[in-house]
Formats: C-alpha cells, structure tokens, sequence
C-alpha cells in the first residue's frame, strides 16, 4: 500500500511539493504529479536510459530515484533544458536528423548535455562510455555520435 | 520560413525533430483524460493451464477498485475474438485452423503473459494490488514451445480441438519440376537453419486510453498503433460489434513499432469495451515485462533447405521445408508471414527456375508470433543468401562469381519468378559491384592477414537480396487469403491563404512523413515547405487508411498523395482557365504558376486557392468552389527493393567475441524523396538485423514454457558500441508502376544483414573447420562452433 507524504524537490528551478509515497520513483513523479511527460518510462529498472534527467547536472535514470531522495537538490528535465550545451546538442541533432521516433531523444539528449558539460571534447570511446545506457531501438546511434562531435565542434567556434 | 533546400530529393530537415528534442512529443502515455481511471491486467503465470475458477470477491472490495472483468464478462456480453487478418488454405484445400482468440482467456490460458482479467481502479497502483487479492484456480497443464515439438503426435495440445497443433500445411511451387531438377544436379547444398525467435521491444511500450462519450454515444480509444484505421475496423467489426462512425481511434506519436504495433491487442478492445461500463476514461500502459510477454514476437523459423546446381555452379532447383511458430494464438497477420511474405521470395535475385516450399504451422504455449521489421523477408532471405554462400564455398566458387553467374540480368525484366511475383525492374549487378567497391574488398585480404598476425580471424559475408514491398495489389492480396484491401488514402485539402493540410492513412512512427510527404505536396504544388502540415494517425480527421508496415508508406500512401496532388492540379488548371480568360487546355503548369502558353498572363497555386474559397464570379455549373481533392490508390504490383549487403567480421578465436568491423550496404530503392530520413532507415535496419545475428534471441523453457528472456538483463538489445559506423550507398532503379518511382527502405536493412554476418562469420572461421552456425552468434557459441570444429578435424 502506498504511504502518501507530502515530499518538496526543485524541478527546473521551481519547488514544488507533492503528495505521494516517498518511495514513488521520480519518473512518475515528474510524469504524473507534475506533467512533464517529456521524460519517458522504457523498462523501470535502470537498463534503457529513456527517463534520463540531470541531478545536479548530472545524467541520471529518474526511474530507479525515491522521490525522496532528491529533495534539497536540482533537478532538470528536457523540459527545462537550457545553456550553451544543450542548444548545441538540440541544434546539432536537429542538424543531423538524428531522432526516428523521437521516444528514447529526450533521455539521449540529456544524457549528451551531460558528458558535454563534463567533457566538452570527447573522443568516440568517451561517447560510447557515457551514452551506452542509453537504449535506441529505432538505431540513431551512429548519428548520435556524429551529432555530438559536431555540438563539441560548435560550442568551441 | 526556412531557406533548406526542400524539393524532392534533397535531404530536407525533419519536421518532426523540434518536439521530439524539447519533450513535446505527444505519446499514448502522455495523453491524460479527465476522470480517468486505470487498468491493469492480470495474466498467466502458467504457459499452459486450465482455469477452473477466478475468484473476484476479495480484490473487489480492495481501496480505489471500480470494477474486475474476466473472461466470462465479455462472453457474456458478446464480445468477439480478436480476428486473424489473413486466411490461408491449407493443402488439403480446407481453410487454415484459426481457434478462437478471446482478450480475456476462457476456459484455458494458453501462454505465460495471456490476459486473464482486467482490474480497473481509481490508480494504477490500487489496481495493481488488487490484481494480487484476484484467486485464480489453475489446473497445470504441460507446455510445448518449439513448432518442431509441437507437431510431433502425442504432445500437449494448446487447444483441445487441433490435432498436433498444427495450423496449416502450405506449399508453393511445383514439386515435380524441383525432383527432376535435383535429380540432374551436379551438386546438391543442404542446411538446417533456425531463424531465431526475436522480441520486437519498441522502446514505447504499448499504451491505450478508452473513452466512452454517453452524450454523443461515441467511443474513442487512443493507442500505439501504425494503422488505427485497421484497429478501428478489428475492433468495431469483429470485436466489440460498435458501428464503426461511433469508433474514433487515434494513434498519435508512436514511439516505434517495426511491425509489433500493427496488430489488434487484446487491451485495445477490452479498454474501449470496459469504459462504457464503468463509465470513466480507463488508462493502461505496459511495463516493460508485460512488452516482452504480450507483444507479438517475431521470426522463430525451422527450416531445412537444398539448392541444386549444375557443375558450373548455376541454380537449378531449391526445395525448402519450414516449421513456422504461431505462437498461442493467430495474431492480425501472423499466418501470412511465414507464407505469401516469404516463399515468394524465395528467387531472391537469382534465375532458379524451379522452387518448392513447404511450410507447416505450429501453435505453441508462447506469445502470438507475427510480422516484424521484414516480416517474412528476412527468413527468406536468411534461407536463400546462406544456401547461395555455403554453395559457393562448397564448389569453391568467390561469393561475387557465383552469384553474378545466377542474377537476373538487367535486361530481363519484367521478370517472372517460379514463385508468383513478378519483378518490374532491378540492376544486381550494379548494387553488388558499388557495394564491393565501398567495402573495398580488393584490400581485404591484406587486411585478413594483418588480422591473422594479432591472432584474429577476419572473414566476408555477403547478402544480395530482394524484398517485396508496398502491399499490395488488393487484388492479389485477396486471391492469396487478404481479408482485407490494401491501398492506401490520401487528402490535399489547400486553404484559403494558400496553406495546405495533407492527410494520409499512412502512420509514422519514426519514418518521418510529416517531412517525406511535405516535401513531395510542396514541390508539386510549388508552396513553401513550411506551409505544408501532415496530418495522421485519427480516424476521424483522415477518411480511411491501412497504416503502415512493409515499407508500403509511399509506395502506396505517397502514390495516393500524387494521385490527389493530379487531382488539385487539375482542378486549378479549370480554375485558372476562367480566371485568366483562356481554354483549359492552353494553360500550362510548372512550379507552382499556371501560365496561359505563349503569354505572360499567370496565376499561382496560392492565388487559386484564394479564389477558389472566395468564388465571387465562378461560373458555377462548370466549377465547384473549394479545393480538396481526395484519392485511393491501390497498387498495380509490389516493389522490389533489392540491394547488396557486405560484412566484414573480426574474430577472436580464445573468447569467440564476433566483432563487425565494416558494414557495407547498397541498396536499390528507386527514387528517394529524402536521403537523410532514407539512410537513417537503413541504419535501424541493419542494427536489428546485426542484433539478430549477433545478441538477440528469445528463450522459451521447454519445460515450464517460461519466458527465460524477459527483461533488459536477459535479452541483449544492440548498443552503440556493438554496431560499427555503416557504409550505405543507393544505385538506384525507379519503380515502374508507382508515379513516384519509389519502393520503400524501412525494411531493407534487417532483411539483407543477417547471412551477411553469419556468413562473415563462417568465412572468418572456415580455416578451423567451421561449416555451419546458428544465429544469434553470441561469443559462447561461437566459441563451442570453434571447438566442435577442431574436435572434429582431429578426430
Ligand atoms: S526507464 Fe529508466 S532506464 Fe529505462
Ligand atoms: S528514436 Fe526511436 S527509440 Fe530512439
């Protein structure tokens, strides 16, 4: 049975606070509660990356995170994606005619924003390291990787 | 406005691409209806067991739960099975065995993941919970999973009244030509091949939200679908009996389907059938595991092939015998796959003059099995490229040689195959010569022996294949068992201000029509791009369709978007006629700009659209104001989409790790409207074949007929680092019996594949004695392929 409580997280620079199980992963959260249903359930078990979102700034899956564990911390969503790394990734994707059906695009993005954040020149190794969680059965892998070559290559002219 | 160049042909940016990189797409799951309610569906734990009783009472009274239905209630009711699409006779000349289907099972469960009940509750989570207080009374019964199994005598029988649970024996070809031919051979080429069993796993798991509007007495139900029209025509006719103008569905952004989302599901219908009932928009969306149980899985063929060749390594004869798995139930199009969609590919590219093919229908206790990204095809394929290659390795023939010395040649078409398709056009020699020119096969041997220095095994693989696409001439379709037409609809509906809203029964769900068919309305109609909207996937703003699947969308729902354009043009040039004071037939078009010939009196597209909505002085009994043209367009033939696929492999013999190194494809889709969207399909296509070959495989337990494979742990989906940088090419042949030349792509690449890489693989490995190695190639039997080998040649 679920424990409704009332839990306060920072979703975008916005605090809101919601009454569900602490336990609720924060996918369903942002999903249900708050809906921003741009962040997508693939497998609820940390193994397709689509509910990818930052924590901090950091590339996490939303579907494995207690809603309780993210209070007092920063947490963004496609939805409120900003900065120069995620224009380049958005501009450089769109470039590219990278998404298919779109469906795994908002957690592949995010995940990008992050390793670009971190490291703003990485090689194909460090690509594959960084979005390997990240599931796309319709295959835009290859473009992926060119498109975030090109991001890096756009946010250093 | 944007300054791309958008005409046909050139590679346009998506449409698409802006909401899909802001989380504005707008999926099944992200639709929310006010006063909604949730379900969840209880299935069998059991493969195979007999229900005495389902016990209700207690979940009822669980918090939040409105209502349980089993399957009793639709019976009860009225509500039909869900129907099979496709009927196919069986050769003893009675129709094909097609038990009944309830979405709610009666009597017996018949797979691990069938639909047992349905709990619907005020949350997900209060349905969910209830479902566990639901007591069922199960008699277990044994399982049998693999179609070989199934239909010896004596095993258990999925349902009751189907001996050996065999839904049909099929055959295509002519026998007695096949013996005498195999009987001249100078040599004869057998295999055993299993095409493994495959779970579709789009990454949007399915999802529906069901409404019943009591006012208007109107059901509405959207859901992840690539053909709501086909759902809507199931669903109303043969499921729930709603007259069908009371039907809206609607599938808005489908998160991917390769084939997966054209069937009707069960949930679709008891959701819409539910809501009326309880009085609520009822919501469902799968997990994950509920994916991996309840989509129909794909491919799951056993076959033994022979090709007979003359000693100058010339086909004359191929004979195929194939047990297909139907898994549980006859899903939508499940008994057309392993038959009109595959034996009559059997000539691939090549002169055979005689082909034989028996096919034999097994049900089992596992998913339904039907069509997925190929459908068909790539089991054909796979049957004919691995004969070709173990032939040619055989009689020591180069794999290029003996394949050019059985292409049909260039100047042979129209061509009649010995297996009922007529090929219009095509240029083999052409695609595999480029292919072997992109993959540079000249260096490869260089290459295999620097290979060989690192104690690696480097090996080619080669797949020339062909596919039939965009299905298809209703005609034949029917002749064959369609219980259905399949043409397509199309709408060009211009608006006052020269804008212009298309409407197309096709769906996308990752192919990029908004862009595709854009580009073709805009450039014929020479209006900008950007004031070009594509609308799809709702029955109640698009007349008709029959979605998509087998790369038919603009073979078929492009061709009905040409028609309709010929239809706009048309109606212009009157209107043009009389505004600009001259005869219909002096008045010329091009580009947008109807001009009476040999003057400079003109009028664009634009400004007919404006007069035709603001009629002031229409000579009215020659000329209807408005502009909108519809139009059907139901195909004469296939296409043949065809293409040469090369693979390079590495291989490490201590671990039996397969890695592809180079990826070539080059491929033969007529006319390309866009080459982007067009090269990012060959992409999709060549990963789930590489996925097929190497890391997929769905495992059922012989035994206990569970799923082994039923999670992201289990079944290995290709990653970015288990795919190499493609090569793709296109040397192409125009269509010749579509008005846009075009043949479809969203297929080719996970039918042409999967022989390329096992056939790399077994070239790499031919050395150590390998002859032979079933997919998936994981390193393990890869590994065990080696060993097998060597322990053979040393004995
Ligand atoms: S839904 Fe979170 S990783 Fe798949
Ligand atoms: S674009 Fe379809 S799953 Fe990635």
């Amino acid at each position: 049975m679920e424990q409704a409580m009332s839990t306060t997280i920072k979703v975008n620079g916005r605090e809101h606070t919601v009454d569900v199980d602490p336990d609720t992963p924060l996918l369903w959260v942002l999903r249900d509660e708050l809906r921003l249903t741009g962040t997508k359930y693939g497998c609820g078990i940390a193994r397709c990356g689509a509910c990818t979102v930052h924590l901090d700034g950091k590339p996490t899956r939303s579907c494995v995170l207690p809603v309780q564990s993210v209070s007092g911390r920063e947490v963004t969503t496609i939805e409120g994606l900003g900065g120069r790394e995620a224009k380049a990734v958005q501009n450089a994707w769109s470039g590219m005619d990278v998404p298919q059906c779109g469906y795994c695009q908002s957690g592949q993005v995010m995940s990008a924003v992050g390793l670009l954040s971190d490291n703003p020149e990485p090689t194909d190794a460090d690509i594959d390291r960084a979005m390997d969680g990240n599931v796309c059965r319709c295959a835009t892998y290859a473009r992926i990787r060119a498109a975030i070559h090109q991001a890096a290559a756009d946010m250093e002219g | 406005m944007s300054d791309q160049d958008t005409a046909i042909g050139a590679p346009a940016k998506r449409k698409e691409d802006r909401r899909f990189l802001t989380g504005e797409g707008r999926y099944t799951d992200d639709i929310d209806l006010h006063g909604q309610v949730y379900a969840y569906f209880l299935r069998s734990p059991h493969a195979h067991a007999r229900i005495n009783g389902i016990d209700t009472s207690e979940a009822m009274n669980a918090p939040g739960v409105l209502a349980i239905f089993t399957g009793e209630d639709l019976a009860a009711d009225g509500v039909g099975g869900l129907p099979c699409g496709w009927e196919i006779t069986d050769v003893n000349g009675e129709p094909m065995k097609e038990p009944p289907h309830p979405p709610l099972a009666q009597g017996k469960v018949r797979y691990v993941g069938d639909h047992v009940a349905v709990v619907i509750a005020e949350s997900y989570y209060q349905a969910k919970d209830a479902a566990e207080l639901v007591d069922v009374d199960y008699d277990m019964l044994d399982a049998v999973v693999s179609p070989a199994d199934a239909l010896e005598p004596g095993k258990p029988l999925v349902h009751d009244d189907i001996p050996n649970n065999q839904c049909y024996v099929w055959e295509l070809g002519d026998r007695g030509a096949v013996d005498d031919a195999f009987d001249k051979a100078a040599h004869v080429t057998r295999l055993d091949l299993v095409n493994n069993r495959l779970i579709p796993n789009a990454l949007e798991p399915r999802a529906a939200v069901a409404n019943y509007s009591k006012g208007e007495d109107q059901y509405t139900l959207y859901t992840t679908s690539q053909n709501p029209h086909v759902i809507r025509l199931l669903m109303s006719a043969f499921v729930l009996n709603l007259p069908e103008h009371k039907v809206r569905v609607v599938a808005p952004d489908v998160g991917g389907g390769f084939g997966s989302k054209i069937f009707h599901y069960a949930e679709e219908a008891v959701l819409t059938w539910a809501s009326r009932k309880v009085g609520r928009p009822i919501k469902w969306t799968a997990e994950r595991v509920e994916s991996f149980l309840s989509d129909a899985h794909g491919r799951d063929h056993v076959t033994h092939a022979e090709l007979a060749l003359d000693e100058n390594g010339k086909f004359l004869a191929m004979r195929v015998d194939t047990k297909a798995n139907m898994g549980a139930y006859l899903s939508t199009f499940a008994s057309s796959v392993p038959t009109i969609l595959y034996a009559t590919l059997l000539a691939g590219q090549y002169t055979t003059p005689a082909i034989h093919c028996q096919v034999t229908a097994a049900f089992t206790n596992t998913s339904p099995v039907d069509a997925y990204r190929g459908a068909g095809r790539p089991e054909a394929t796979y049957v004919v490229e691995r004969l070709v290659s173990a032939a040619g390795r055989e009689m020591g023939l180069d794999q290029a040689e003996i394949r050019r010395r059985n292409f049909i040649p260039k100047d042979a078409f129209p061509y009649q195959t010995p297996v009922a398709l007529n090929y219009d056009v095509g240029d083999y020699d052409a695609t595999l010569t480029e292919a072997m020119k992109v993959a540079d096969v000249d260096g490869f041997d260089a290459r295999r022996q620097e290979a060989l220095r690192r104690g690696r095994y480097r090996g080619l693989g080669y797949s020339t294949y062909i596919e039939a696409c965009g299905l298809a001439p209703s005609n034949i379709a029917g002749a064959l068992g369609a219980r259905a037409g399949l043409y397509e609809a199309g709408e060009i509906r211009l608006h006052p201000t020269g804008k212009v809203t298309v409407f197309t029964g096709s769906h996308s769900h990752g192919q990029g029509h908004e862009t595709t068919f854009a580009q073709i309305v805009s450039d014929r109609l020479g209006l900008p791009f950007d004031d070009v909207e594509v609308v799809h996937g709702d029955t109640d703003r698009i007349a008709f369709g029959m979605g998509t699947y087998g790369s038919r969308s603009l073979a078929v729902g492009g061709s009905a978007l040409m028609k309709a354009l010929d239809k706009v043009i048309d109606k212009s040039r009157k209107i043009a006629a009389h505004m600009l004071e001259a005869s219909e037939a002096d008045i010329e078009y091009a580009d947008g700009v109807f001009k009476v010939a040999g003057t400079d009196k003109s009028i664009t597209t634009a400004e007919i659209a404006f007069s035709a909505y603001v009629p002031h002085n229409y000579p009215l009994e020659e000329l209807e104001p408005g502009l909108d043209e519809s139009a059907f367009y139901d195909p004469t033939n296939f296409t043949y989409p065809a293409g040469s696929h090369i693979c390079e492999v590495e291989v490490d013999p201590e671990t039996g790790k397969v890695q592809v190194v180079n990826f070539t494809a080059v491929d033969d889709f007529g006319n390309v409207i866009n080459p982007m969207i067009v090269e990012g399909q060959v992409h999709g296509g060549l990963a789930q074949g590489i996925g097929q070959a190497l890391l997929e495989g769905c495992v059922y337990d012989p035994e206990s007929g569970q799923l082994v494979t039923g999670t992201y742990m289990d079944y290995t989906m290709p990653r970015a680092d288990d795919l190499p940088s493609f090569k793709v090419g296109t040397k192409n042949t125009p269509c010749t019996h579509n008005p846009l030349g075009v043949k479809g792509c969203g297929e080719a690449g996970a039918i042409g594949s999967p022989p390329a890489v096992i056939d790399a693989i077994i070239d790499a490995l031919a050395p150590l004695g390998v002859t032979n190695l079933d997919m998936p190639a994981t390193p393990a039997r890869v590994w065990e392929a080696i060993n097998k080998a060597g322990a053979t040649r040393a004995a």
